[in-house]
């Protein structure tokens, strides 16, 4: 390997300290809850890696995905990120275009061709041949079998490449399907979230140049490091909800004390993800914090969960209309059957 | 659809339309019975004084039995007592009611609804483990007794693990807490559980004609 080409001489020429490095190594350990030998283990792999090279697809998706990357808090951490991969392809974030951005990605998927780390967001349009989001004339589709060929691992970052996401919410028009759906001989990864956590994104691919594998995941394929705990158990509002304290509405007392939000239909009960761990902004905040309660972003079929406002311990949907008629038809049996019972009673008598 | 959906969703629908189909059908069918003449001299201008009385009188053990019956009504009033403090004063419980119905009041604390809940348990259990060893009581019990237990029995339970978050994940808990409630709907007006809706108008009958025949109550 030529020694100019690692990622320790690639951070020398940019200007980054060793002691930065570490600082970076020890933030990525300390968020995948790795020992603390890891820092220095990961520290050591980095600098002798390769960059690796990605390849990013974005398929049919909002871009939420690549903002929230982009929107990183920590600048160093950002630029730490892409100083470690070689992110070859990437539509929105990529200078070139046209015929001179495919000709990069196809350059890149043969240069590195079963090393590359295949991104995907959004999900894939399946019905009517897959006609509903093309790139270059090609289908995501065709594009996705394409890429996972020559991918040693790939990575599907947000709800709707990972499930789904909106674009498969019913009525799914389009036909939408996860990445995961479609591939089945690699290795695929879910970070799911709309959009994912920045340091979540860059903690996983972290993981990956470091041990050159993906971390352990969890029965949907999300990495368990940062998708093992409920939003509810880690929420700072925990002990309100202990305590039978509820924000009636948006603008209560409740809500100024800052009570739990179940009530108002908070679905961090069901809802696995780091949120309330490493927050958004600089952990600045997140959401629940922010006074709204939890979406449930990054769970499959999020969309199709009932009202966001809805508590969960209630039904999805009122349906009083078919209850009423379970009364009414309730009430019409009883007077049949007690019209049945007095003319039998009747009968009984005139034989008497 | 996953499970919590299904509970969330159909299960909790349908069986809520069974339970008020059932409830009605018996309820409109008994009320609506034929009465027999009663030809005797009203003794009281008004029966439903007895009827209010003997409600009162016979949920409480007569002296003469005190005794003997003391304990397996104190641990009928203990379980009955805390399922309606878990079922009306717990939150996620009004928000259902509120759901379905429009109307909601304030919640206790969540602490003490696990506390009464760890009771009521516990006094469901030795009501069990009694009907089981009592050889005069076993012998009155069929499937519907039993049965009606387990539907009882398993709400509180799965509610408890529910809230703790003990032994599966929350939705999971969640989904068998909803479907075990589903359970109770489906079964509580076809078998004993009806006795909740017919006992204050079994004992409210019978007072009202012991009133009118003059009997003491």
């Amino acid at each position: 390997m030529n020694e100019s080409d690692t990622l320790g001489a690639s951070l020398v020429r940019s200007g980054v300290s060793r002691r930065s490095f570490l600082k970076f190594c020890t933030a990525m350990a300390s968020l995948m809850a790795l020992p603390p030998g890891a820092a220095y283990a990961m520290a050591d792999a980095l600098s002798r890696a390769q960059r690796q090279s990605v390849i990013w697809l974005s398929f049919q998706e909002c871009t939420g995905c690549v903002e929230s990357l982009t929107r990183s808090f920590d600048p160093t951490l950002e630029q730490m990120i892409f100083e470690m991969i070689s992110l070859d392809y990437q539509e929105t974030l990529q200078a070139a275009s046209g015929e001179a951005a495919e000709l990069a990605r196809v350059e890149a998927m043969k240069s590195s061709y079963g090393k590359y780390l295949l991104i995907v967001d959004g999900s894939i349009p399946t019905k009517d041949g897959g006609v509903y989001s093309t790139v270059a004339g090609v289908s995501n589709y065709d594009r996705l079998i394409e890429m996972a060929k020559g991918a040693a691992a790939i990575v599907a970052v947000g709800t709707c490449s990972s499930y789904g996401g909106i674009p498969h919410a019913n009525p799914n028009p389009t036909g939408a399907v996860s990445v995961s759906d479609i591939i089945k001989d690699k290795p695929v990864m879910n970070v799911p979230g709309c959009p994912p956590i920045p340091s979540v994104i860059a903690g996983t691919l972290a993981y990956f140049v470091t041990y050159g594998k993906l971390p352990e995941l969890d029965h949907i394929g999300r990495p368990k490091v940062f998708y093992a705990d409920t939003i509810h158990d880690r929420c700072y509002r925990r002990p309100f909800y202990d305590q039978g304290k509820f924000a009636k509405t948006f603008d209560d007392e409740g809500a100024r004390n800052g009570w739990c939000l179940y009530e108002l239909g908070c679905k961090g009960p069901t809802t696995y993800n780091a949120c309330a761990t490493i927050k958004w902004n600089g952990g600045v905040s997140y959401p629940i914090e922010s006074g709204h309660g939890c979406l449930g972003c990054s769970e499959p079929n999020f969309w199709d969960n009932g009202s966001f406002y809805r508590p969960l311990s209630t039904p999805l949907a009122s349906n009083t209309h078919i209850i009423a008629a379970g009364t009414l038809g309730g009430i019409a049996a009883g007077v049949v059957a007690a019209g049945l019972s007095r003319k039998h009673q009747t009968h009984i008598g005139e034989e008497k | 659809m996953d499970l919590l959906q299904f509970a969330r969703g159909p299960a909790l629908t349908w069986a809520a339309t069974v339970f008020m189909f059932g409830i009605t059908w018996r309820l409109v069918g008994i009320l609506l019975l034929k009465r027999s003449p009663d030809f005797s001299e009203a003794r009281n201008a008004t029966s439903w004084l007895g009827a209010v009385k003997l409600i009162i009188t016979r949920s409480w053990p007569r002296r003469e039995f005190r005794q003997r019956t003391l304990f397996a009504q104190s641990l009928g009033y203990i379980f009955h007592v805390g399922l309606v403090i878990i079922l009306f004063g717990f939150a996620p419980h009004i928000l259902f009611f509120k759901a379905l119905t429009g109307l909601g009041w304030p919640n206790l604390p969540s602490a003490f609804i696990q506390l009464t809940s760890g009771i009521t348990l516990a006094a469901l259990i030795v009501v069990l483990v009694r009907r089981l060893s009592h050889p005069v009581l076993r012998l009155l019990s069929n499937f519907d007794d039993y049965f009606s237990w387990l539907v009882t029995f398993t709400p509180v339970a799965t509610g408890m693990l529910a809230v703790a978050h003990f032994g599966a994940r929350y939705e999971t808990l969640l989904a068998i807490h909803l479907l075990s409630v589903a359970l109770l709907l489906v079964w509580f007006p076809f078998g004993k559980l009806m006795h909740s809706a017919l006992i204050f108008i079994s004992r409210g009958t019978t007072g009202a004609l012991f009133e009118r025949k003059g009997a003491s109550i």
